[in-house]
């Protein structure tokens, strides 16, 4: 190879090295939305409040582990249930959550999460029934919570009856036994959050925490708040 | 004179010159360091734990800088002075010759030794003192403040007080979870929070334990750091001397959600805590009631979603003992 062709094959593997480099710090640096992110910024005015919806399902029925518990979202623009745990919400703003839950319940391995926290005036609705504190000792248990530890939000989510014919596929039709709860939360500041189901709900693992517990899509996700 | 006493009396030159500058070094440095560092090294001193443990840091760096001031000292010394291509530098002598140096070897022996050793006593002696330095003791703390058994055995029954001013240990038990601390405040009826709060100038007894798998209870500022282990225990004291936030943190990898499990807490002055509690208790007391009454270990269920953490009579438990409670209130 002529001196030339040397040089510039030195200097084409630099520059590309370079490139790599340039490329991973600006990766690193702007993590960005992970992608199927599902939007809720852009699904009304600036500063009106948001509306969330969800469901529970005790077992989703579908991919690669369809006899898991799963939450599933509303897409806020289409109005379609999507297997999706990552949600972008607008930074200090109310949301208004509604959960339609379709699995049923035991008592709480910790009746602390029996109680509504976090939540504007501290409390939510179990089936248009004010409640801030349910006793999962008593009555179908409690099935989930819905909790952003950051927020210190957590709300129960109170069981349906174990013996009846529970949606096994989802996304559930409102025909199905299911309790709907409804709260309001607001949004802090910009930034990233985790938000999680405290019920070790993942049957068959020891503990309950391994499965849709400890695997993203499942029972818990991430909340990206932004300006 | 010869060439042989030459040689020795520039040794030693050599010698009194290298351990005059590392002296000066040695005391610059430490001085420095102690006052101007030394006051701003984490933890802090938000408790006798941390300010202990700020003080072990800086004696340690006190000690440590003398030996890296000289060894660098040394080696920057031997490059100008020893280099082989200055003139007039004998050839390097080696093999027995070097080994003939018992003076030096003696020394070398001995000073690392009394080191070493005076560091193990020092060590020692102030987890001794320390109370078990903010540490998990187990279930049974081998050093623990005055007050302590009376403040414990009494939270067990129930029938514990707190007030301000009272001087007593003040029983805190952290209950990890995945992935969430929750304390309990046995002195107050038994609730329990997601806030961590603490009133100042008071001996705290934490009472660390898991509902699930081994997490770890690090309050750094606070200089605690207790494992948190299902069915166990973990006792770790220290007495709060500051107002002020800290920051909570589980350090050992307990799953997907780890890195989220943390939380802030704060220590507030004894009539703000006092405050903060009654009105905690209060505001809990609907939801203390389905509580199961305190203890200092619970027995996780195995089976997950198809049992309850709390034995109802019901359930099949993961244990054959139960150890937090029995029956509960229906």
């Amino acid at each position: 190879m002529t001196k030339g062709g040397r040089l510039g094959t030195v200097l084409g593997l630099f520059l590309v090295a370079v490139g790599l480099v340039v490329w991973a710090v600006a990766s690193f640096l702007t993590p960005g939305v992970p992608g199927g992110v599902v939007n809720f910024v852009n699904a009304q005015a600036k500063g009106q409040p948001v509306n969330l919806t969800v469901e529970t399902v005790g077992s989703i029925g579908f991919g690669a582990h369809p006899t898991w518990v799963s939450y599933l979202v509303k897409n806020p623009t289409t109005g379609k249930w999507l297997h999706d745990t990552s949600w972008q919400l607008p930074a200090h703003t109310l949301i208004h959550m509604t959960v339609y839950q379709y699995d049923s319940g035991s008592p709480l391995r910790n009746q602390e999460w029996g109680q509504v926290q976090g939540t504007v005036g501290g409390t939510a609705t179990l089936n248009g029934k004010t409640f801030s504190v349910y006793n999962s000792n008593t009555g179908n248990g409690v099935g989930h919570t819905f909790a952003i530890p950051q927020f210190n939000l957590s709300v129960p989510m109170v069981g349906v009856i174990g013996s009846a014919t529970l949606c096994g596929v989802a996304p559930c039709h409102t025909s199905a036994p299911h309790n709907t709860e409804t709260f309001s939360f607001m949004t802090p500041g910009p930034g990233s959050y985790n938000w999680q189901c405290f019920v070790p709900c993942a049957l068959g693992y020891l503990y309950g925490n391994g499965g849709a517990m400890s695997t993203q899509n499942y029972m818990g996700g991430e909340v990206e708040v932004v300006q | 004179m010869t060439t042989s006493q030459n040689s020795t009396s520039n040794d030693v030159n050599h010698l009194r010159r290298i351990t005059l500058i590392w002296i000066v070094l040695s005391i610059v440095g430490d001085l420095l360091y102690w006052f101007l560092v030394g006051p701003h090294v984490p933890p802090g001193r938000m408790t006798s734990t941390a300010k202990a443990n700020q003080f072990d840091f800086n004696v340690l760096f006190l000690v440590a800088w003398p030996v890296l001031i000289g060894i660098w000292e040394y080696m920057l010394y031997a490059v100008l002075n020893w280099r082989s291509g200055k003139a007039g530098v004998p050839e390097s002598v080696g093999g027995p010759k070097a080994a003939e140096n018992r003076k030096l070897q003696v020394s070398w022996i001995t000073i690392t030794t009394v080191v070493v050793l005076l560091l193990a006593v020092y060590g020692t002696v102030e987890v001794v003192v320390g109370k078990g330095s903010g540490g998990g003791e187990g279930p049974n703390p081998i050093w623990q403040p005055a007050g302590a058994v009376k403040a414990e055995t009494a939270a067990l029954a129930g029938s514990g007080t707190w007030a301000p001013n009272s001087n007593d240990v003040l029983p805190v038990q952290v209950i990890a979870q995945q992935w969430k601390f929750t304390y309990r405040y046995p002195t107050f009826g038994g609730f329990e929070s997601p806030e961590l709060i603490l009133p100042n100038n008071t001996n705290i007894a934490f009472d660390v334990t898991s509902l699930d798998v081994i997490h770890s209870f690090w309050a750094y500022q606070l200089e605690v750091k207790a494992d948190a282990n299902p069915m166990e225990n973990n006792v770790a004291f220290t007495k709060t001397e500051q107002l002020g936030s800290f920051e909570v943190r589980c350090s050992e990898l307990c799953g997907i959600w780890h890195g989220a499990m943390f939380n802030s807490g704060s220590v507030l002055s004894q009539s703000a805590f006092m405050a903060w509690a009654t009105k905690t208790e209060a505001a809990n007391a609907q939801n203390t009631q389905y509580l199961p009454p305190f203890a200092w270990t619970y027995t996780p269920d195995a089976n997950g979603a198809s049992g309850g953490y709390y034995p109802d009579g019901n359930l099949t438990p993961y244990s054959a003992v139960e150890t937090y409670g029995s029956k509960q209130p229906s």
